[in-house]
């Protein structure tokens, strides 16, 4: 049967094909529809949404030694936060197939950094795959658990945002049972690294590291299509489609399996052109290998590394190659004046009055990475800092022990405090600290798409469970000042926050309701403004709504299309002018 | 430069437009009629009410799922603006269908830009084959407001060589089945409206 499938849905079925049981992740865009279409087959995959990325590659890890085959998924920076147990897993080795899927977001679509998730594989010495359509998401996946096993090593996927977010016709398979038995085998020199049987482990992990060479030259994922022998491309990932577009004569050397490099192969390859054009994204990964063979190659010179490649930025560097210019066709000069459209805070989000509130203080925000991170557009300008998830508590706490005069918040989401947040906070009331913390609770992981976290009392599977309290937990950490707000009660949220920016030790304050989409539910009746009493003063428009849409001279007007009925509105006007749309609620 | 035999679809508006289901329908009707098929689509961030823009190419082999700028056959717009931030994407003979409707962003309202007020003379100076359609009142009449997305895609296939069959085999395929009936009015009113 064919399908038109994401690469995330192909991966997903891949790994139901494979024969997966156990599956853990952490949303992040472009990783996060993996577990969401993998979890329709609850009935033979274990699914679950971990806190965080290096949870859930543990617990994949330890499913993978009792003999489960298991699938990890995770955005680029969630290898960051999994590192630790990657590097050491790759010594252990696994049981059952265990693979990480990984996904690259190159040109920072929704990212806040463009790291290469190849360096991680040469890292850690383990293999990596790289599909470059849905195909091959599936078909890479089936193979990187069979190589997983074969060769007792995690294996990483790799994506990028446009394998996992494009769609293309994939032909279904039969899932196939491990038909092994679960039974954890003791035997400690295999799976406990102390010094004495590590230092044995690392010997083992550079001879894995020989055969997945070897295994590179053969590999059904890595092979050559002859054509003009003029010039030959080596290529993989989504950047093979845009060769195969821009150079429809070329020869390709096509990497499937990237790490180990298949030295032979690329020798070979490149003695039968005439000149070798490397085209990757991101890093120079390949090309530095290749140079390092002694093989003469163009690459960086000519095909852009920052940001993301499209075909016609490769028709760019295809003409610069060829002495020629290619420009890309611009924007009309029709566009060169529209105004900008950045994403915003939806109609009716609970987080807005947060800002708004904060705006009215000359403190500092340190924040962090969600919904609430558009609180750094104007008109609302109140983030000041973004680093990492966590980040928002942690730098919050720095900048006080640095000696910041002002007042410093830190601001997180409640599916962030679960993830990196709590360590942030125990180290805020152990040290002393004095730092304001705000969780925006909207009772999900909006920006990833609405994700089930520790918090929500439900799991990915569908079953309802403990919800874990924001509150009881910060006052478990010792913090003895907390409080939770309506946030739709914009008096009682600035009072909050006032109050709590006074007290010198530290607060946390959580701003509690859900998130109006995903709700679905309107909040309070629309409003609308009379134009008649309006004075046009504007501070409506200072909670950077969309629906209330302001022009020059003339009273704003709420769209009644996108009000959503937060009444924000309606309490920030001095001269009530904003009132409750009768019917129609 | 691009494979001779693949049609490349853009559409464009604002995150939260129906978009997605647009472009999926698009690459529906195009897998019915027999085609490979590629789409490209944005998640995450930009979602969040922000310009965005999903892209559909189709042919005998389709390589890369991003649209070359100055190749699509048609673009179709769910905002009027945004018909105008990705003008380029179109090929010089390609169909324009950008719908009526103006979503004033925040940038607008908070004093930062301005909303053009000659839209409709951009439009005609940039689109020689242009169709301006009152996508929202269209949906209206349908039955959902929400379903101008398929009133602009109704009006889009006019300038895609794909059989009225694949595109009602497409919606059935892509919306739910209680949803069905409204969209299909809205599909076939925008066909009508061009
Ligand atoms: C290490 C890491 N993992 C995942 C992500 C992707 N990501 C960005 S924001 C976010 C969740 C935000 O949820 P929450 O904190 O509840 O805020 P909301 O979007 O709901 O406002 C995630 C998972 C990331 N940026 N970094
Ligand atoms: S999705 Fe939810 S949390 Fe995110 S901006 Fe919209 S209302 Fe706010």
């Amino acid at each position: 049967m064919i399908e038109l499938l994401s690469g995330n849905e192909a991966i997903a079925r891949g790994a139901f094909e494979a024969g997966v049981t156990v599956a853990s992740g952490y949303p992040g865009t472009p990783s996060t529809e993996i577990l969401e279409a993998l979890v329709a087959h609850r009935d033979k995959v274990y699914c679950e949404w971990a806190p965080n990325e290096k949870v859930a590659l543990e617990v994949a890890a330890g499913a993978c030694l009792a003999g489960a085959r298991c699938l990890v998924t995770m955005k680029h920076v969630g290898l960051n936060v999994a590192a630790d147990p990657l590097m050491t897993l790759a010594y252990i080795g696994t049981v059952g197939g265990l693979v990480i899927c990984v996904g690259d977001d190159p040109g920072m679509h929704s990212s806040q950094n463009e790291q290469d998730t190849r360096h991680f594989a040469r890292f850690a010495k383990v293999p990596i795959f790289e599909p470059s359509d849905s195909q091959e998401a599936k078909d890479f996946t089936t193979l990187a658990f069979e190589i997983s096993e074969r060769f007792t090593t995690p294996v990483i996927l790799r994506t990028t945002t446009r394998v996992s977010h494009s769609r293309s016709l994939v032909t279904l398979g039969e899932r196939q049972e491990t038909g092994r038995a679960i039974k954890f085998e003791k035997d400690p020199p295999r799976f406990v690294p102390i010094p004495l049987w590590g230092r044995v482990m690392r010997t083992k992990l550079e001879d894995r590291l020989g055969k997945l060479r070897e295994l590179a030259e053969n590999c059904a994922a890595n092979h050559v299509e002859w054509s003009d022998r003029k010039l030959g491309i080596i290529t993989g990932s989504i950047s093979y489609q845009y060769v195969r577009e821009i150079f429809p004569d070329a020869s390709v050397l096509k990497l499937g399996l990237s790490f180990p490099f298949p030295d032979a192969l690329i020798r070979e390859f490149a003695a039968g052109v005439e000149q070798v054009l490397v085209v990757e994204e991101l890093d120079d990964i390949l090309e530095e290998h290749i140079r390092s063979l002694g093989i003469a190659c163009k690459g960086r010179q000519f095909v852009p590394g920052i940001g993301e490649l499209s075909p016609g930025r490769l028709a760019q560097a295809k003409a610069a190659m060829e002495g020629k210019s290619f420009s890309i066709p611009a924007p009309p000069a029709q566009a060169a004046d529209l105004p900008a459209r950045p994403p915003v805070l939806c109609p009716g989000c609970p987080h807005r009055s947060v800002f708004y509130a904060l705006a009215q203080h000359d403190v500092i925000v340190t924040g962090d990475i969600g919904c609430y991170s558009l609180g750094v557009f104007k008109p609302l300008s109140r983030i000041d800092t973004i680093l990492c998830m966590g980040g928002g508590i942690t730098l919050a706490h720095g900048m006080d022990k640095a000696g910041e005069k002002r007042k410093i918040v830190g601001i997180v989401g409640d599916s962030t405090f679960f993830h990196s947040g709590l360590t942030g906070l125990l180290n805020i009331v152990y040290n002393r600290g004095v730092s304001t913390i705000i969780v925006v609770d909207n009772r999900t992981t909006a920006m990833t798409g609405h994700q089930d976290h520790p918090g929500t009392g439900r799991t990915l599977m569908g079953e309802t469970t403990v919800a874990a309290s924001i509150e009881e937990l910060a006052r478990a950490c010792g913090v003895k000042r907390v409080r939770t707000v309506n946030p739709y009660d914009l008096h009682a949220t600035q009072q909050a926050i006032t109050e709590e920016l006074n007290a010198s030790e530290p607060s946390l304050i959580v701003s509690s309701a859900p998130c109006v989409l995903r709700e679905k539910k309107r909040p309070g009746p629309q409003r609308k403004i009379n134009s008649e009493v309006c004075k046009k003063c504007g501070l409506c428009l200072k909670l950077g709504c969309p629906a209330a849409e302001g022009a020059k001279g003339a009273a704003p007007v709420i769209n009644e299309v996108l009000c959503a009925g937060c009444g924000m509105c309606e309490q920030v006007c001095k001269f009530g002018a904003v009132a409750a749309v009768e019917e129609g609620l | 430069m691009i494979a001779e035999n693949t049609v490349s679809v853009v559409l464009a508006g604002v995150g939260g437009q129906g978009i997605l289901l647009a472009s999926e329908v698009v690459a529906r009707a195009a897998m019915h009629a027999g085609f490979d098929v590629k789409t490209n689509e944005v998640h995450g961030m930009a979602q969040r009410g922000g310009s965005v823009i999903a892209q559909i190419r189709y042919g005998t082999k389709v390589h890369s799922p991003l649209v070359p700028e100055g190749t699509a056959a048609v673009l179709g717009a769910l905002e009027q603006i945004e018909a105008i931030r990705f003008a380029q994407f179109l090929a010089p003979d390609g169909l324009a269908v950008v719908s009526s409707q103006a979503i004033v962003p925040v940038t607008v309202s908070s004093g930062q830009a301005s909303y053009p007020e000659d839209v409709p003379q951009r439009l005609a100076a940039l689109f020689p084959r242009l169709a301006y359609v009152h996508a929202d009142k269209l949906a209206a009449a349908a039955g959902n407001t929400r379903t101008a997305n398929l009133v602009i895609l109704g009006a889009m296939s006019n300038g895609l060589d794909l059989p009225a069959e694949a595109w009602q085999e497409a919606i059935r395929t892509s919306v739910a089945p209680k949803h069905l009936d409204v969209n299909v009015r809205a599909f076939d009113l925008g066909r009508k409206a061009v």
